[in-house]
């Protein structure tokens, strides 16, 4: 039974050892390698990157962004995911649909339907200043802020489907419990309902965060050029300055800062709901 | 801490789902202190009715009052219910004693008195020394204490228990059900209890009201439903019967004379005002049956099937001649051993007392 099973995995195995297990040792010897003569042993692609803040901003930067827009994508998200929880059957799956939309639609093309809205002369700027609210164009596209709103509504279903499967499954008496002992409907969410729905929460944050902080195409097309996060960098020092070395460096340690950000969240939410 | 409790009225209460009519026209009213159990087969509305009590289903029609003020503008987390249910709903990420506090801090308690408050009542139901504990690190007789003990925490006016004992296995369900009791007297408080277990139903409440269809069928003490069941539908949901159809022939001031459809007559000793010549059927509890080796006036013969001893009780299944099967339980004297299978017996009624008599529509 367990070799059986052990059997089933083989295939799967195989797949991770040459797509994935391979690549990425290549990887890490590329790393430690110099930048001209491959196969010596040096450290000096890391060096490099932590003795000059150029490169750790940029770090620091998409980690930032990552942050950021998971927390947008999460203070929109959760209400959608706690309405569609007590949605009929019918309005849920509208619900979910119009969430699910943005996957099914090519990257280029939603990015650039973004461009569009959010450009100097876009349809954002044409309402907001039609309304008086302000006489100089918002700048939207280009900037972090553009980036932020962009990726959290790209992402939005990696929060909303695992939050609305954890609220699926509360007890629903627990909700009618909380308020029978006199509680109102916010006491109820930020007691009960918010609490134990936190492993959604978690896998929501892992899932969108891992998501947003690799978006290459969208963090490329609406942050512009000046804005630089760790894919583009990368991109840069693989293909412009043909720096593969440096490349493979930056890519192991934006793998493990993401990793180690992930863990972290891990942590926090399993010391936090060790008992639910 | 006995106060007296609330009185409940629940005045011409109807409601749909839909085009289905789940509560019709129901009105019952529960004297302040009361323990009443809602009986009924799934899906009669009794749970229902119990949502609506608590708040949690505004009702099509009708009235709910406690102490003669209505009470159905009050959303359930001010109308001052506490309800426990099937599966307690005790929330599982807070320990026993903040499960308690729960009540207490949303009904704004002054914070010192929350702590004495919960202690006490933890000690009230014997679980002080779980306070620190997580529910699903406690049993279920243990996880029913505590939802006792935060609900009751709050000093509500209705106590409402929902199928409260359906998940407890039969030796822990009767020491619950003792300890439930025991808490609802000394709190004093009204109760209404929803069930589906006739035998809890009478083993716990003042009073019974049997439910169908959304309709009550008959509200009364546990022995008047169980003795002289209103319809022949409490007569087969509370307890066990045998039915024999017959027609009436005649009735007086003793009661009613029967003819079976095999011959046999039988007396009943209450027609209910039904006129001779009426197709009746007559409703005879197991125990309401009489064996004897030797025909008697009334008895029918029959041949034992099927011998089960219960201990204090022996209950035989038998067929009549006309193949019939009639259920008999008779307790054990020293005297009397057991009957073998495929015996003949004469079986008749021990009084005419013990014979209920429903018309057939």
């Amino acid at each position: 039974m367990q070799r059986d099973s052990l059997a089933l995995a083989v295939p799967l195995a195989a797949l991770f050892l040459v797509a994935f297990i391979a690549p990425l040792c290549v990887l890490l010897a590329l790393s430690l390698s110099g930048d001209s003569e491959f196969g010596r042993f040096t450290l000096q692609n890391y060096v490099k990157f932590f003795t000059d803040r150029f490169n750790y901003s940029i770090l620091i930067d998409t980690l930032l962004l990552g942050i950021k827009s998971t927390a947008v994508c999460l203070v929109f998200g959760y209400p959608i995911a706690w309405v569609a929880a007590r949605s009929s059957p019918r309005v849920q799956s509208l619900l979910l649909f119009i969430v699910v939309l943005p996957i099914m639609t090519s990257v280029v093309v939603r990015t650039f339907a973004w461009i569009v809205i959010l450009g100097r002369y876009g349809v954002l700027n044409q309402i907001v200043q039609s309304l008086g609210l302000t006489q100089e164009p918002l700048k939207l596209l280009y900037s972090e802020v553009g980036v932020v709103i962009v990726l959290a509504q790209v992402q939005m279903p990696l929060m909303v489907l695992p939050i609305l499967t954890v609220l699926s499954r509360i007890d629903p008496n627990l909700s009618d419990a909380s308020q029978a002992l006199g509680a109102g409907a916010w006491r109820t969410l930020w007691r009960v309902t918010l609490p134990l729905s936190t492993p959604g929460i978690v896998a929501g944050c892992i899932l969108t965060y891992a998501a947003c902080v690799t978006a290459f195409v969208t963090q490329s097309l609406i942050g512009g050029a000046r804005l630089v996060y760790m894919p583009l960098h990368i991109y840069q020092q693989a293909v412009g300055a043909n720096n593969w070395p440096f490349a493979a460096a930056l890519s192991v340690i934006f793998m493990i800062a993401v990793l180690a950000a992930v863990a972290l969240l891990n942590t926090i939410a399993a010391r936090a709901h060790r008992h639910a | 801490m006995a106060a007296a409790g609330h009185d409940v009225q629940i005045d011409h209460v109807s409601h749909r789902f839909a085009d289905y009519v789940a509560v019709d026209d129901v009105s019952l009213t529960i004297d302040g202190g009361g323990l009443v159990a809602l009986l009924g087969p799934s899906g009669c509305g009794k749970s229902t009715l119990l949502r609506i009590i608590a708040g949690f289903i505004a009702q099509s029609s009708g009235r709910i009052l406690f102490d003669g003020a209505p009470v159905d503008h009050l959303p359930a987390n001010r109308r001052g219910v506490g309800i426990v249910f099937q599966n307690y709903a005790l929330f599982p990420h807070m320990t026993v004693r903040d499960n308690v506090a729960y009540g207490l801090r949303a009904q704004k308690w002054e914070r010192d008195d929350i702590g004495p408050r919960v202690e006490e009542m933890l000690r009230r139901v014997h679980m002080a020394q779980f306070a620190d504990r997580f529910p699903k690190q406690l049993s279920g007789g243990q996880q029913q204490r505590v939802a006792l003990a935060r609900c009751l925490a709050t000093d509500p006016k209705v106590l409402l228990l929902d199928e409260p004992f359906a998940a407890l296995d039969k030796n822990l369900r009767f020491d619950m059900q003792v300890e439930v009791k025991r808490l609802q007297h000394e709190y004093g408080i009204t109760t209404i209890m929803v069930t589906h277990d006739q035998e809890e139903a009478l083993a716990m409440a003042d009073r019974i009201a049997v439910m169908s269809r959304g309709r009550l069928e008959q509200v009364a003490s546990p022995t008047e439903i169980y003795d002289r069941p209103a319809t022949l539908f409490v007569n087969q949901f509370v307890g066990s019967t045998n039915l024999l159809r017959g027609e009436l022939l005649a009735q007086d001031s003793n009661g009613a004379l029967v003819r079976l459809d095999d011959g046999t007559a039988l007396r009943a000793a209450d027609s209910k005002g039904l006129m001779p010549g009426a197709k009746v059927v007559v409703a005879v509890r197991p125990e309401g049956l009489v064996l004897s080796d030797n025909a008697v006036e009334g008895a029918r013969p029959g041949r034992i099937k099927t011998v089960m001893p219960l201990g204090p009780q022996v209950a035989y299944d038998i067929e009549t001649e006309d193949g019939a099967a009639l259920k008999a339980v008779v307790a054990r004297s020293g005297a009397s051993g057991l009957r073998e299978a495929d015996s003949i017996v004469h079986v008749a009624p021990v009084s005419p007392a013990a014979c209920n008599i429903f018309a057939i529509e």
